[in-house]
């Protein structure tokens, strides 16, 4: 990893220099919240208590799809230390809210679509009166057919699940319970079919995998005299959801003030709207404060998941091992709302042939209406679907040439100037075949690593660990490869911005800056780098990280790698905003002592206003002492990007690419089918590493998702009842500590010139290749085809 | 009912309890220690963790009235254990925060805990020692790899509870924390 600390000056962005100030961009400084979180004294969501507050509690549909035909509510209401039983009739304005379409009901509004659809509301003065006094509200359903899949969500005579559909997607999709469809069509697919000396064509399954935060969906909403609400909330875009509570309260956006609280984790799965809407009705309601925590059973009802997915995918190469065409059909299941489907359509549709270029492209995403849980974003949105799937086609289509998959996949890497199906170029590097090569190039871990000293084995180190299973025999090694390519930022024309505020003054006798986003911290780290930025343009040591709220412009989504970028860049354009005018001020101050103040380049150093020779010209502190404090808001923005073409797919879509390699390397069982995971290493490209150690973070979490999918991770939905059978930690699994393994992190830094510092957002595109890369390792111990994932052990045994 | 307990070295008294809830519940929303985490609720995910009469266990699983006289350490009270004034870290704390452990944090007070009960019992435990006593606990950030450099960089400073000035430079100013255990 560069141990450079250089900001460097993007001249296309027309900033004067930042400075070389201790802990700044580049350093490996440490969580400003860290503190608070090791001592137990930082304040999540579910932490948070209010004199004489309530607490809600939701009721949900046992159904997956059913007509309500009537809800009594009085013996609830009843309830000694019941204070508030809302249903759909009592919600005061809006009825629906979503974040691309308006279609979720806010309460059931006469019928339920999915498993676990909110259908009433508690306010209760302990949590159990209130999840005891719902459980007597009567509601009587009257059960409809469900649809689950395309077959039968498209089948002549199915139930349109939204009739009457306004939305801007609904004229040009097939059947209305289609979301979004995006075709991407280039090249001659017929032509160069003829000309392929190798074709491989292969179906695809993926589960549906749940973000499983461990922080549950947690807030508390307070009445406040004006007739508005303060909400505090774990969320991952306090004005997203402002705009979408506000017109449910029939309240203004300013009668709505939303402050974020503790978030324990993400990764999706809070972009959208879980209680912060329910909390608000309950507390105008009752005029009280009213808390609402969900248990993780709920928790897995209260958010969307993982589109799963069905693919179809047929690659074809010349007999040099160069790809031809791909032609691709990607199926996801949206569930009963729409969510995000149609953006995750939009990333599977365009990223759905991978890191590699292919002249002749026909491919057709699309996302379904369905009586599923709805399904929305979850980290690597639709492009982890996709590279699941391209990269078995790769190890096919290697094995059918008779060519070594790292070598195959070299051939064909893009690069920079390689232009994406969607015809846009790539402008920024692309280092997918170094990605490869360093990842392939690291040492190997020892065979029969479970082998001690002794000479007896480490059952720990056996696939089934000390459930004693095997000492070694059955036991198979393989070794896979994958990479992956991932969008960074918001796409198709989305106006994609963060507002910063940047204060500087003098406290105590020293500078000091102050600085206000909006950005969801839900563990990532933005707060410890929006500190790292402004030391580095304000030459500061000392600087404060306001609490996010929405006193501050938006700060777009914690989400799509995006708040380094674009959050970052608006903190660091506003303390060079903030810089100009204290030099300005030092000019009018003390411009007079020296003529280095009006000749030379001057940069914010370490407290102080020095020239780019090293000369000091005056302490900061000096500059600002008796003045009133410097301070600037800046909207930031990322380059525009445009809509794809609705019949062809062509468009400048996306506005950075991030990529990332892994190299899995497993051991199997192959009499039990069970796995362990023995190393999981990955290369990846980050442009610049702000923070290195937050990188590296980011980076072998974003790979344990991806091994979670390829080996343990599922919602499993009944197929005929459409309802969720495993909505716990105990029948969810996610990966331990054992299940985990040591995972080597080779960091590239190049830099994109049109990113802020040349960083390259991070956070994605670990989860998109560590799935497939797993699979491959398993696929070459036990020579299995494995078309799906979670690959169980069932799925090894044929059992 | 009245269930008295000793919490961090204290006795404490939470009344008007209902007999369903747990100690969990009770420590937070009671007695205004919620360090204790509420992910799952369910015995699975261990950021509940705490001591009870030494032993370390889900404080979820516990009823409240199981606790009745009972001696319970919480990671608010790690570093008073260790004999640390407040406002200090203990060394399983520090170790955490320097080795980069903690992102979202929510699964961080369970693991200390853990961790910290493991360092008492062995000052210098194997990677496999460390999983194995960590196994309890589930983090959904960080792919456990800077919990494990957090653990060896505890032990190697001293392991379990002893004092530990390192790192304990005021945070704004930046502390360069990349920890090489």
């Amino acid at each position: 990893m560069s141990e450079r600390n250089v900001p460097g000056r993007l001249a296309s962005e027309g900033l004067t220099q930042g400075s070389r100030t201790r802990g700044g961009i580049g350093e490996s400084t440490l969580r400003p919240d860290g503190t608070l979180k090791v001592t137990g004294e930082f304040a999540y969501a579910s932490d948070l208590w209010h004199e004489d507050m309530l607490w809600g509690h939701t009721l949900r549909s046992p159904h997956a799809h059913a007509r309500i035909r009537s809800v009594d509510v009085a013996e609830a209401l009843a309830t000694p230390g019941v204070y508030a039983v809302l249903t759909h009739d009592d919600l005061p304005a809006a009825t629906r809210y979503g974040l691309e379409i308006q279609d979720t009901p806010v309460l059931a509004d006469g019928v339920v679509r999915h498993h676990g659809e909110p259908v009433a509301l508690v306010a209760a003065d302990h949590p159990e009166t209130a999840r005891r006094a719902a459980a007597k509200i009567r509601v009587a359903y009257e059960e409809l057919p469900v649809v689950t899949d395309e077959t039968s969500a498209t089948a002549p005579g199915a139930p349109v699940l939204h009739p009457g559909r306004t939305d801007g997607h609904a004229a040009h999709v097939p059947h209305p319970n289609i979301v979004h469809r995006q075709p991407v069509r280039r090249g001659d697919v017929a032509a160069a079919k003829a000309r392929a000396a190798a074709v491989v064509t292969g179906e695809y399954e993926v589960g549906m995998q749940d973000q499983a935060f461990l922080g549950p969906e947690s807030g508390l909403a307070v009445p406040a005299e004006d007739g508005g609400v303060d909400l505090y909330i774990a969320t991952q875009w306090l004005h997203a959801d402002l705009r979408q509570i506000a017109p449910v309260l029939g309240l203004p956006e300013d009668k709505v003030r939303m402050t974020l609280s503790g978030v324990g984790g993400a990764f999706g799965g809070r972009e959208d709207l879980s209680m912060q809407a329910h909390a608000c009705l309950l507390a105008l309601r009752t005029g009280r404060p009213v808390k609402m925590v969900y248990d993780r059973f709920e928790s897995f009802f209260g958010h969307v998941h993982r589109h799963p997915a069905r693919l179809r995918y047929e690659h074809g190469a010349d007999r040099d091992g160069r790809l031809l065409y791909v032609t691709a059909r990607i199926v996801l299941d949206g569930g009963a709302y729409a969510s995000s489907s149609p953006a995750v359509v939009g990333n599977a549709a365009s990223l759905s042939v991978g890191p590699y270029e292919c002249p002749n492209v026909d491919v057709e995403a699309l996302a379904l209406y369905t009586n599923n849980p709805p399904c929305g974003a979850m980290r690597g949105f639709g492009a982890v679907q996709a590279c699941f799937a391209y990269e078995a086609q790769m190890d096919r289509l290697a094995t059918e040439l008779g060519l070594n998959p790292v070598e195959f996949r070299r051939r064909n890497a893009m690069s920079q100037g390689s232009v994406m199906p969607t015809g846009q170029a790539v402008d920024s590097p692309a280092p997918v075949a170094e990605l490869l090569r360093r990842v392939k190039a690291m040492p190997m871990p020892p065979e029969r690593q479970w082998e001690t000293a002794g000479g007896g084995p480490d059952l720990r180190a056996l696939p089934g660990g000390v459930a004693n299973t095997t000492h070694g025999e059955g036991v198979v090694r393989g070794v896979g490869y994958a990479v992956g390519i991932k969008n960074v930022g918001f796409s198709e024309g989305f106006d994609d911005y963060s507002t910063a505020r940047v204060r500087l003054e003098c406290a105590g006798g020293e500078a000091v800056a102050t600085v206000h986003t909006a950005m969801a911290e839900v563990g990532q780290g933005g707060v410890t780098v929006h500190a790292q930025i402004a030391r580095t343009e304000l030459g500061v040591s000392r600087v404060t990280i306001q609490p996010a709220d929405t006193r501050v412009g938006s700060a777009g989504s914690t989400s799509a790698s995006r708040q380094t970028y674009v959050t970052g860049g608006a903190v660091r354009h506003a303390c060079a905003t903030v810089r100009e005018r204290v030099l300005a001020l030092g000019r009018t101050k003390f411009g007079t002592y020296h003529p280095a103040w009006a000749t030379a380049e001057l940069l914010l150093e370490d407290g102080k206003i020095v020239t780019d020779g090293g000369e000091v010209l005056a302490a900061l502190a000096d500059v600002l002492e008796g003045e009133e404090p410097v301070e600037a808001e800046v909207e930031w923005r990322h380059r525009p990007t445009e809509p794809f073409d609705l019949r062809t797919g062509q468009g400048t879509g996306h506005v950075q690419y991030s990529f990332a390699a892994h190299r899995a390397v497993v051991e199997v069982d192959t009499e039990l089918g069970l796995v362990k995971v023995v190393e999981l290493a990955c290369a990846q490209d980050v442009g610049k590493a702000l923070n290195p150690l937050s990188v590296t973070g980011q980076i072998q979490g974003g790979s344990t998702q991806g091994l979670g999918l390829a080996v343990m991770e599922e919602i499993a939905v009944d197929p005929v009842t459409g309802k969720v059978r495993n909505p716990s930690f105990t029948d969810y699994l996610i990966p331990t500590i054992l299940d985990t393994p040591a995972m080597p992190v080779d960091v590239l830094e190049l830099a994109d010139p049109h990113a802020p510092y040349g960083l390259r957002g991070v956070g994605e595109a670990p989860t998109l290749s560590s799935t497939p890369a797993v699979v491959a390792a398993i696929r070459q111990a036990t020579g299995l085809a494995l078309r799906r994932v979670p690959v169980r052990p069932e799925h090894l045994t044929g059992t | 009912m009245r269930v008295n307990m000793t919490v961090n070295g204290r006795p404490r008294r939470a009344d008007d309890v209902w007999e369903g809830e747990s100690l969990l519940y009770v420590l937070r929303e009671r007695l205004g220690l919620p360090g204790s985490k509420n992910a799952c609720e369910q015995g699975e995910c261990g950021s509940c963790t705490v001591r009870l009469d030494g032993v370390p266990v889900c404080a979820c699983l516990v009823a409240a009235g199981q606790a009745e006289g009972r001696d319970v350490v919480t990671v608010e009270g790690l570093a008073t254990r260790a004999g640390l004034p407040d406002g200090k870290l203990s060394a399983v704390q520090r170790a955490f925060v320097d080795a980069g452990a903690v992102q979202c944090g929510f699964c961080t007070p369970g693991l200390l805990v853990a961790a910290d009960d493991l360092l008492a019992r062995d000052p210098d435990p194997s990677d496999a020692d460390i999983r194995e006593a960590l196994s309890g606990n589930l983090c959904r950030c960080t792919g456990y790899e800077k919990i494990l450099d957090a653990v060896r960089l505890a032990a190697a400073r001293g392991g379990g509870g002893a004092a530990d000035e390192a790192g304990a430079e005021d945070e704004a100013g930046g502390t360069d924390g990349r920890a090489e255990a």
